[in-house]
């Protein structure tokens, strides 16, 4: 897995790309939780993502509920049809806002 | 994505002691699939499932799974491997001094270094998955037959398995639950694109669920097919197990004599 933080007004991104995987999710974990303890909105760009498992979505999760005790914005981004599958199961994908683009989520 | 069989046997025989329980099984099963074994008691489809475990050294043949023979690789591969497997026994196998949220998150303890939240995160997940939300607190001793099974189920998939093995998913159940594990089995299938081999008896989950069917008996394949083709078969022994015929024994009247006096 790899990442990439970039600005983009009110969000921080941070694209993720390749497996977040047991493995790799802590990495996914530590960054979403530093940007939010920063007090930043985060959106997650997942459209780089190849394959996110459980460990992964865990993560996002923690995040979520991390950003509604704060009052901060946080969502999803380009979660391809693999990763939107992983959310369906644990029926997140009534939980999350996911948006198409970042545009849409600035938009918004 | 994985292009070669995930799973494959190659003229697997085993033997308990001078009893050849496997005759030279071939087998293989693709990924995303779901492979039913079935028999009837006896048969050694749950010899066959131990050792697509490594949990019996063949006298010869190989397992792989993979790609790699699981009883000659390195103690380290072989750990590496079971990772990626899951694996619900028939009796459930929970660990009785274990909450089910405790027994479901083990696996998660045993084999990673994740956060104690997000492991929380991802049991609580998991038993949303098998309907069992808001029962991590129970122990084991306080739950039916169908949720000693789904918590099963749910500690098989919590580290989202490549490979998932079944004893017996329905055995013991009311055919309400026994549909609901069916449909678990497929939505996980379906959902996590992972490849499921289910031993089983029991003809209606078998014809639900799986993709092909392999048919043992005395330890030997009779037939491995899609359930159209298994349904068809004029093998009559494949026959007789689908409508559940009795075997009819035909005795050897000496032997018989002799076993009954003592005079084997």
């Amino acid at each position: 897995m790899d990442y990439q933080i970039h600005t983009t007004d009110p969000f921080t991104v941070i694209a993720l790309s390749g497996e977040v995987d047991l493995k790799f999710s802590p990495k996914a974990r530590e960054q979403i939780l530093k940007y939010l303890g920063k007090n930043s909105h985060v959106l997650v760009d997942l459209s780089g993502v190849s394959y996110i498992d459980s460990s992964g979505v865990a993560s996002l999760v923690e995040g979520l509920q991390y950003a509604k005790n704060k009052t901060l914005k946080f969502a999803l981004v380009g979660v391809s049809r693999a990763a939107m599958q992983v959310l369906q199961i644990a029926k997140l994908d009534q939980v999350f806002t996911i948006y198409d683009t970042i545009g849409d989520a600035q938009a918004d | 994505m994985y292009t070669e069989p995930i799973i494959e046997v190659d003229k697997l025989v085993v033997q308990y002691g001078d009893r050849i329980i496997l005759k030279g099984i071939d087998l293989t099963v693709q990924q995303g699939e779901i492979m039913v074994i079935m028999g009837a008691s006896g048969s050694g489809k749950s010899t066959l499932l131990r050792s697509l475990l490594g949990l019996n050294r063949p006298a010869s043949g190989r397992v792989r799974l993979l790609g790699k023979d699981i009883y000659t690789i390195s103690l380290q591969k072989l750990y590496e491997l079971r990772r990626q497997i899951g694996v619900a026994f028939q009796n459930g196998a929970l660990l009785g001094s274990l909450s089910v949220g405790d027994n479901v998150q083990l696996p998660l303890q045993e084999h990673t270094e994740l956060d104690k939240k997000t492991m929380a995160i991802m049991t609580r997940m998991k038993l949303e998955v098998v309907n069992l939300s808001g029962f991590e607190h129970l122990m084991p001793s306080e739950l039916s037959g169908g949720m000693v099974k789904r918590t099963a189920l749910a500690r098989a998939v919590i580290m989202d398995p490549k490979m998932l093995f079944f004893d017996e998913p329905s055995a013991g159940l009311d055919p309400i639950v026994a549909a609901e594990i069916d449909e678990l089995i497929l939505l996980l299938r379906q959902a996590m694109n992972i490849t499921v081999v289910v031993v089983t008896h029991e003809l209606h989950s078998a014809f639900k669920i799986a993709d092909r069917i392999t048919v043992l008996d005395q330890g030997e394949i009779l037939m491995t097919g899609t359930v159209e083709e298994i349904r068809n078969s004029d093998n009559e022994r494949i026959q007789n197990l689908l409508h559940r015929r009795p075997r009819r024994e035909v005795i050897d009247a000496d032997k018989y004599l002799r076993q009954l006096t003592g005079e084997v």
